[in-house]
This record gives C-alpha cells, sequence and structure tokens, in this order.
C-alpha cells in the first residue's frame, strides 16, 4: 500500500475520484483515500471504450473485501481508453492510485464541468472531515 | 428398501464417466478424525458468545429440534396427501395466522426459503399488485443504510432502484425523500430499525408520503426482533413484510441455512400471493391451488417445513410474553452500548433498538488501528467478532447484536474485552494487527483468497493418498 498522497495538479470529487486534465482528454482514477477505505481491490469491471459517462454517475464497479462499490464519474464524456492492465492487476489501484492504477480517459464533452471540482487543498480539507 | 412402484431411471450412456473420478483414498477412521478435527475448529452460537450485527445470532431452544424430531413431521413425505398431513397443514396454518399478527398484516405465504427469496417475492407481489391495476410504476426507493440485499431484489424484480440519504439522527432524510416520490414510485423498501439499530422517528409521515403517492411500503424483517409485541409494521403503514424465521424465530443459521423468509401482506395484495394456499374447509384443511391473480409458485413443495416447527414452537414458547423477548433483546444492545460509548466512537448517540453500530475512527486515526484488527483481536478473546464496515455510511464500522439469549456475564465479558482492546489500541498497536494470535489460523489473505479462490485436493501434496 502506498502512502496517503492528493497531489496538487488532480482535481478531485467528493466521492473520491480524482480527475488528471490533459488537453480535451481526462484521466480518471480513485483517490488514495477511497483506496485505503475500500481495502484491497479484488475485482474492477470496466466499462467499454466508446461508451459515455456522465457526471456524478456510476461507470464501474470495484470490489474489495469489505465492499462492491460503484465509481463515480466525476466528469461527462466519451470514454476513449480503458486501463486494460488492470485485469488480474487490481491491487495496482492499491498500490498506485494515481499512476498505474489509473481507470478510464475521457474525452470531455463539457471542460467547463472541472471548474465544479476540488482542488487538492479542498479535498483534503474534505478527507480530514471524515 | 420398499417398492416404490417407480421404474429405476438410467444415467443415459452419453452423460456417464468412462472411468472413476479421482477421489483421494484414505483410511475411514483417519477421514473421521480429519471432519472431526475440523469440527472442532469451528465457531458457532452453541460454542460461544456471536453478537454478528443484524444476524440475530440467538440461542436455539432444544426443545425446537425435540418438536421437529417429532416423527409425524419427521417422517412426512413432501408427496403426503393433504388428507393424511392435516396436522402438518394445521402447523402451517396456525404459524401464518400467528406471523400476521406480529406484523398487523392480514395474510401470509411461508413459501420463500429465505429473506432474500422473501424479498424478491414480496417485490413480485408490488409488481402484480400494480400491474392488475393498470399502473406503470418503475421505481423503489431504498436508503442507503440498506442490507444489499435489497438493491439486489430491486434489480431483481426489474425495478428502477432510487436511493435516499440519512439525516444527521440516523433517519431517513425526509427532505430528501419527498423530490424522490411521485407516480414513478412502486414504494418503499425499509428495514425499521434500520441496520444503525435505530427506530425510523418519522415513520408515519414517511408511510403518507408513499401512500399519498399511491407506492407501497415493503418492510424488511431483518431487525423483526426489536419490536415484535411492542410495535407491528403493519401499523406503521407498511404493506409487504417479509420475516426472517431464522433470526426472529429461531434456527440454527449462519452456515447458509436452512432459512424461511415468509411474506405477509395486506388485504389488496392476498389475491396475488404463491399457491398453493393453505385453506381450512368442512374437510379439514388442504391445498388451495385455484387462485387467478396468483404470481405462482416461488418454493418446491410446501416450504421449508423443519424451520416453521421449529419457529412455530418457539413462538408458542412465548406465547403472549413475546413481547418480553424484544424488550431483552433492546435492554441487552443498550447495555452494552452504555459500556462501550466512551472507547469507540458513536456515529449517533440516541437509544438503540437491539443492535447498535459504533466506530473504531478514532482509534485508526490515533492509532492505526482498524475495525478489522478489533474483529480479529476479539477471536482471541472467545467471541466472534461482530459485523465489520457495515452499513456503509459509518467509515470502520462495528455493528454489534447482543440478542435477548445472553446472560449479564456474557454481556459483561465482551464489554471488558473490547475495552481492553481499545486500551491495546493505545499501548500495543502491533498486538491487533498480528491478531488472531490463538486461532486455528492467523491473518488470512482476504483479497488473495477472494481472487483465486483453491478448493480442489492437492493430490500434488499427498503423493500416496491416491
Amino acid at each position: 500500500m502506498s502512502d496517503e498522497s492528493y497531489p496538487d495538479e488532480l482535481h478531485y470529487h467528493e466521492a473520491h475520484d480524482w480527475v488528471r486534465v490533459d488537453g480535451d482528454t481526462a484521466t480518471f482514477g480513485i483517490t488514495w483515500y477511497a483506496q485505503d477505505t475500500l481495502g484491497e481491490v479484488v475485482f474492477y469491471s470496466p466499462p467499454e471504450v466508446g461508451d459515455s459517462v456522465t457526471k456524478d454517475a456510476d461507470y464501474g464497479e470495484l470490489e474489495s473485501t469489505k465492499a462492491v462499490s460503484g465509481v463515480v464519474a466525476p466528469l461527462s464524456g466519451e470514454i476513449v481508453e480503458v486501463n486494460e492492465s488492470l485485469d488480474g492487476n487490481e491491487s495496482a489501484i492499491n498500490d498506485d492510485p494515481y499512476g498505474e492504477g489509473w481507470l478510464i480517459k475521457v474525452r470531455m464533452s463539457d471542460p467547463s464541468e472541472v471548474d465544479s471540482l476540488m482542488d487538492a487543498a479542498a479535498y483534503r480539507e474534505l478527507v480530514e472531515s471524515l | 428398501m420398499p417398492e416404490t412402484g417407480v421404474e429405476p431411471a438410467e444415467v443415459p450412456a452419453g452423460l456417464r464417466r468412462a472411468a472413476p473420478p479421482r477421489l483421494p483414498e484414505i483410511a475411514e477412521p483417519d477421514l473421521v478424525r480429519h471432519i472431526t478435527e475440523l469440527s472442532t475448529r469451528t465457531f458457532g452460537i452453541d460454542t460461544g458468545f456471536y453478537p454478528l450485527g443484524s444476524c440475530t445470532m440467538k440461542y436455539n431452544p432444544r426443545v425446537n429440534e425435540r418438536a421437529a424430531a417429532l416423527a409425524g413431521f419427521r417422517d412426512l413425505h413432501p408427496h403426503q396427501d393433504p388428507e393424511g398431513a392435516q396436522g402438518a397443514l394445521e402447523l402451517m396454518w396456525r404459524l401464518e395466522r400467528m406471523l400476521a399478527e406480529v406484523v398487523g398484516l392480514d395474510a401470509v405465504t411461508l413459501q420463500p426459503a429465505a429473506g432474500s427469496q422473501g424479498e424478491l417475492t414480496g417485490l413480485t407481489l408490488m409488481r402484480a399488485y400494480f400491474d392488475d391495476r393498470g399502473e406503470d410504476r418503475t421505481e423503489i426507493v431504498v436508503p442507503d443504510t440498506a442490507h444489499g440485499t435489497n438493491p439486489a431484489s430491486v434489480a431483481m424484480a426489474g425495478y428502477a432502484l432510487v436511493g435516499v440519504k440519512t439525516d444527521p439522527r440516523g433517519n431517513i432524510d425526509v427532505d430528501d425523500l419527498r423530490g424522490k416520490v411521485g407516480p414513478q414510485t412502486a414504494g418503499l423498501m425499509l428495514t425499521n430499525p434500520s441496520t444503525l439499530g435505530l427506530f425510523e422517528e418519522r415513520i408515519t409521515e414517511i408511510a403518507d408520503i408513499f401512500h399519498g403517492a399511491g407506492a407501497l411500503l415493503y418492510y424488511d424483517g431483518a431487525n423483526l426482533n426489536a419490536v415484535c409485541g411492542i410495535s407491528r409494521p403493519g401499523d406503521m403503514g407498511f404493506d409487504v413484510v417479509h420475516f426472517n424465521l431464522h433470526k426472529t424465530f429461531s434456527q440454527p443459521h449462519g452456515g447458509g441455512g436452512p432459512g424461511g423468509g415468509p411474506v405477509a401482506v395486506r388485504g389488496m395484495l392476498e389475491p396475488f400471493l404463491p399457491v398453493p394456499r393453505i385453506v381450512r374447509g368442512d374437510d379439514g384443511l388442504s391445498y388451495d391451488w385455484d387462485e387467478p391473480k396468483t404470481i405462482g409458485k416461488v418454493r418446491g413443495f410446501a416450504g421449508p417445513f423443519g424451520v416453521f416447527v421449529r419457529s412455530y414452537a418457539f413462538m408458542r414458547m412465548w406465547g403472549p410474553a413475546l413481547r418480553h423477548m424484544s424488550e431483552v433483546a433492546v435492554l441487552n444492545a443498550n447495555y452494552v452500548l452504555a459500556r462501550l460509548k466512551d472507547a469507540y466512537d458513536l456515529p449517533v448517540d440516541r437509544l438503540c433498538m437491539h443492535e447498535f453500530v459504533v466506530s473504531a475512527r478514532t482509534l485508526r486515526r490515533e492509532h492505526g488501528v482498524t475495525a478489522l484488527d478489533v474483529a480479529k483481536r476479539l477471536m482471541d478473546y472467545g467471541f466472534h467478532p461482530p459485523t465489520i464496515y457495515f452499513p456503509l455510511i459509518v467509515s470502520e464500522a462495528l455493528m454489534i447484536e447482543p440478542t435477548e439469549t445472553e446472560a449479564l456475564e456474557t454481556l459483561d465479558a465482551f464489554c471488558d474485552a473490547m475495552l481492553a482492546i481499545a486500551h491495546e489500541a493505545a499501548e500495543d498497536p502491533q498486538q491487533l494487527k498480528d491478531a488472531p494470535h490463538t486461532r486455528p489460523v492467523r491473518r488470512l489473505d482476504e483479497a488473495e483468497a477472494a481472487k483465486r479462490l483453491t478448493v480442489r485436493y492437492l493430490f500434488e501434496d499427498h503423493p500416496t493418498s491416491e
């Protein structure tokens, strides 16, 4: 398991998802807090490339030894890539949540939605209040 | 074997094995020793205190077993004609009426095999009712504290799930609820008391919201042990209730069954109940298959009959004093809660019902000790751990249900252990991280077990056993 961290260059959704914006593409994953709370991930059911995702709605499912949990889309758009390397290597979501543990890449349909997300400082404050 | 009059059936040639199956070969006494050794490693309510929240692990009176073993019940064939099974039908007929009385509703089916099937049956009854009225309702509202079976049953019954939040007092957030109920709503699925062990304080107001929209209320009977003889779901406004006979009315359970999940309904839903119904006529009791609006049969034969005998015996033993069962269950839970509330976090500070939820949140922040560590350490003290990490809205949740059957000495011993563990968390957290220390196996790799479950006999480790 990795150490607690919330990188400054990412945007955060209250459902404990992060976004890395690169042009009109956004990479999604779950935060350190999310993976720590879930516990070790044993199964990930990814969506398919070409599916559309809607901000605040589930797009995939993560199963840990504690619970099955939906993964919430922090932004809307169309999926352009899913992280195939997680199949059989789900523990990357725990070990490296902001790197190898990324979940999907999306072409944003409304980049202005990014403004509604939290920065690292605000998200850290949220986590500390929980 | 007596003559059956039935021609023996042959396994079709294409389905027969060409060679005998590969099985381990060991001496019979070694097999018996192996199984006996394994049996000494199990933990059950008959070996120790088992406060597994929401599971109502109460003592199962031995007299229940004696009743279920009466030859007239035990040896009865499921295909016995009703004329030759009047005693069994009488027991079932009476059990239906006793259950209807407990929840304040009009009619009962005993068929469903467990709570989960009761849920599906109940939702299917609601669907049949609305179909019959020509109403197309598509949504069921479920609070975020619900048991996981509720959303699963909603999906299986073909409804869309609408979640509703919990307010700071642990009740349904009624303001969040109002905007979610309308002509599309088929009903609410609610456990009351909730999985937080709290009674829904605004239940009649909630019932009015649903009934006002033409929707129905479904009561998940998982926590019925808290309210028997005190308050009735039917009086609260619920229209459909499922029971967990194995919880509230005492069956050995926890190893996968046998369970019993009868469903009670208000009169307007009775025409849709599964067939056969048990009816009383001039010639005694019989099966009635002629119900044109029925949803059909949901389980083989008459249902889990041995379960009915035990629950009937249990309820008859309590008789009109059944209220005392629930009162003591609530008292015991509040006693344990009062002793633990300073050492663990309390998400909602209210009197609890038959169970309660505390959190190891502070232990985790200050000492890195999680609810899982506390649970594992409890095993060293000889107790079954409580339910952990549920309900999901409470972080580091420990859900504790002592039931009415435990002595004060047992409750105190458990509280002493929980307090000692909280102390250990501060003094020697590694002790908890490494727990259990005294069980046949130590900390298991649950993630690995979930990912790569191996149940095959390892011949390569036992080359002489073939």
